[in-house]
């Protein structure tokens, strides 16, 4: 790893990414661990600690956006404080899922895939979460909502805010 | 070697072991057709098109990466072939837009030969989702339609491969991959070189040089303007190929006829100006020599180069020679000098350029170049873009009578027609440093040690007595190689000739396609043999060089010289 031209780069907790890169110093493959570490300091990728990472490990930028965009785990976007996944599954969609996902988006103003701009939220798609005896289901968090209908996402909700 | 034994479609074939399929096929005169192969690049085995069937392999073999075998049995025309082969080209063109009539690659394009040449007459699949991305016109070379891309990646390895910028990758996953700079960024954005290598590569017109040939053709028909016209050293060399005519044709009488009969008021070289830049460029090597300057002085007549060296070394900057490239000398000149001397308002003029290259499109649009107190170049196109004009003008180019240069920026000498091949600026200088060293014109003028096709070259020669070191650099990963030389102190050398695209400007990014090192080759030959035959064959012996000089601009590196023929360079941050 060089330090070229880095020295003066400067955006937030640099120093916390510098010691994730000094952990991983002259160790081979470990461009995904650096960046799940990264991730987990901002909650997401922000380009220019992207960049720094590609100036330090050397791996081209080019190649690190692939990784990043190939792998459903990152996010180049900031993330909401709560993660809501609706599952849209054949049970739950059979069951509604599809309505409960339009109460989740016109309760909280954004598109499935986006963030509400206080970061309160992220509203999520999943396939199937495993809980179909409950569909429609969501998860917020590590939280499982099951029997859902458009009526109940206000109260819901509320308890996250 | 040993050598292993097949057969393909029957017939016996010997091959070296470690040979692909594709590769034996080819040798034996047998086609496969193929997408992201490509004969210069390291093969991927993505598309699947080049499927054969062949013994030992469980389906059907991707023969550009499926080693050949003792006693392999190779079909690659099969029922079962052509079926998968056909499905793969329906699959690509049904999310493909159906433009081809009106598409810049028309006639040019791998995917519009191959669903021809496998008879593709409908499609299967249609209805399905369709991709939809926005043109990338981010920058004045090049135009990115991802519509249009196939996904081969021929682009991602020439860019990471030979040209060392790693611009692009593949990103996303399944039906939404697509290849990109980083954060989707447009390539005037992205740390691109603008050399255009990508273009030479992609089968379709997903990437392709920006089209300016209608600026051109609004010049030519405005009767207020007086339209000028430079060709580069290497167009001459490789347009009758865009043409119909074989790699490594000398077309340039009819290149001057034709371009006479588009309309330009005159006919220019920029041979002329390639020998101004090795009369500046040269004294500058002698000054720096001789004054302690900065070591290695570089050269700085690739813009792709330059671009490089700006995103990503600009502490090695004061390395280059200030002396500008021969397009930007003939631009500074043709505004000022020749203005004057034919008395014409510069103000009306338009200094169209022919260039091998796409990065001079955004070289001639730098704010520096504007020393004439007008933007110095007006408008740049490629070879390929020149090879249409003559083409849609209906001139039948074959038939044309030779016709000449224009005076007084028509007359290059040797030297400077060997600016289009790598080595070939070296070459020049070293013909002109010599002389001014010698204070003689000495019997020398072929400098075989500076010749050849390897990446990087070096030798130390003798000039007059002054041991001098020198190196000769083409593609831009061989550069950063040296620029990291360099930075180590590894690099002794005193004088480095750096050419952006593989073979120089013979190999440029906006020469006709499609191109290998046989083309190259037959191109650099040509250009050498228009040395061979020119009568004077050093810059500084050109009489309208001296001329220049004696009317107009005084000493090389004088006070006029410098303002107009010189220039700086700054970091780029992208
Ligand atoms: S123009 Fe050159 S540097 Fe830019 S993306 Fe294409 S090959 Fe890479
Ligand atoms: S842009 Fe062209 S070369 Fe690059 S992957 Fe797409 S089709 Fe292939
Ligand atoms: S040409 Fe062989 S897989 Fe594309």
């Amino acid at each position: 790893m060089s330090r070229k031209e880095t020295e003066g780069v400067c955006f937030e907790k640099r120093e916390q990414v510098d010691a994730i890169l000094a952990e991983y110093e002259g160790k081979k493959g470990t461009l995904i661990p650096i960046l799940q570490e990264v991730q987990n300091l901002y909650n997401y990728l922000p380009r220019e600690a992207l960049e720094y990472v590609a100036e330090r490990t050397g791996v081209p930028i080019a190649e690190i956006y692939g990784v990043v965009t190939f792998y459903s785990l990152f996010h180049l976007d900031p993330r909401g404080r709560n993660i809501i996944r609706a599952c849209q599954g054949t049970a739950c969609h059979v069951r509604g899922g599809k309505s409960v996902l339009q109460a989740l988006e016109k309760e909280l103003g954004i598109k499935a895939g986006q963030t509400t701009k206080d970061l309160r939220f992220t509203l999520e798609t999943v396939a199937c979460i495993g809980a179909c005896g409950l569909a429609p289901v969501m998860q917020i968090n590590q939280d499982t909502h099951g029997r859902l209908t458009p009526e109940k996402i206000k109260t819901i909700l509320a308890g996250y805010r | 070697m040993t050598t292993i034994n097949l057969t393909i479609n029957g017939q016996p074939v010997q091959a070296p072991a470690g040979t692909s399929i594709l590769e034996a096929a080819r040798q034996a005169g047998i086609y496969i057709p193929t997408l992201c192969y490509h004969p210069e690049l390291r093969p991927e085995g993505a598309c699947r098109l080049c499927m054969v069937e062949a013994s030992g392999s469980r389906g059907l073999a991707a023969a550009c990466v499926y080693p050949v075998a003792e006693g392999m049995v190779v079909k690659t025309n099969t029922a079962k072939v052509r079926e998968a082969r056909r499905t793969v080209v329906e699959l690509l063109l049904t999310n493909h837009p159906k433009d081809c009539l009106c598409c810049q690659k028309s006639g040019d394009c791998e995917l519009q030969k191959i669903a021809a040449d496998l008879g593709v007459r409908k499609l299967r699949f249609e209805g399905g989702e369709k991709k939809s991305h926005a043109i990338d016109d981010s920058n004045p070379s090049l135009v990115r339609d991802q519509e249009k891309c196939v996904l081969c990646g021929r682009c991602i390895r020439m860019c990471r491969d030979v040209q060392g910028m790693d611009v692009y990758s593949f990103a996303r996953r399944g039906f939404n991959t697509i290849v990109t700079p980083a954060f989707g960024l447009g390539l005037g954005q992205a740390a691109c070189s603008l050399c255009g290598q990508c273009s030479t590569v992609c089968p379709t017109a997903a990437i392709v040089e920006k089209d300016d040939t209608d600026k051109v053709w609004d010049a030519l028909s405005d009767p207020d303007k007086f339209v000028i016209v430079q060709t580069a050293p290497s167009v001459r060399v490789a347009l009758g190929e865009e043409l119909a005519l074989p790699s490594g044709s000398v077309v340039t009488g009819k290149m001057v006829a034709a371009l006479k009969q588009l309309g330009f008021d005159k006919v220019f070289d920029t041979d002329f100006s390639a020998d101004l830049t090795i009369m500046e460029e040269g004294h500058e090597f002698l000054h720096r020599l001789q004054n302690g300057g900065v070591l290695p002085m570089i050269t700085s007549c690739s813009p792709g180069w330059v671009n490089m060296i700006e995103l990503k070394y600009p502490e090695l900057l004061p390395h280059l020679s200030t002396a500008k490239s021969p397009q930007g000398m003939f631009g500074a000149i043709a505004k000022t000098y020749f203005a004057q001397k034919a008395g014409i308002d510069p103000a009306k003029i338009v200094s169209v350029s022919v260039m091998p290259c796409t990065a001079k499109k955004a070289e001639a649009a730098r704010p520096q170049l504007c020393d004439s107190g007008y933007r110095d170049v007006d408008i740049v196109i490629t070879t390929r873009e020149l090879g249409r004009m003559i083409r849609s003008a209906g001139i039948d180019f074959a038939a044309l009578a030779e016709a000449d240069f224009d005076s007084p920026l028509g007359y290059g000498t040797g030297a400077g027609v060997i600016f289009g091949t790598t080595g070939g600026v070296m070459e020049a200088a070293l013909r002109t440093v010599a002389d001014v060293v010698a204070g003689q014109s000495l019997p020398k003028v072929e400098y075989h040690e500076v010749r050849g096709m390897e990446e990087t070259r070096e030798a130390t020669l003798n000039i007059v007595g002054t041991e001098v070191k020198i190196a000769v650099v083409h593609t831009l990963a061989a550069a950063k190689k040296m620029l990291e030389r360099i930075k180590a102190g590894e690099a002794d050398y005193h004088f480095i000739e750096v050419m952006a695209c593989p073979g120089g400007c013979i190999g440029g990014g906006g020469q006709p396609v499609p191109v290998d090192a046989s083309v190259r080759r037959l191109r650099r030959e040509a250009l050498f043999g228009c040395d061979e035959a020119s009568i004077i064959r050093k810059s500084h012996e050109n009489p309208d060089i001296i001329a220049l000089y004696k009317e107009f601009l005084g000493e090389p590196l004088g006070e006029k010289a410098h303002h107009l023929l010189h220039t700086t360079y700054q970091a780029q941050r992208r």
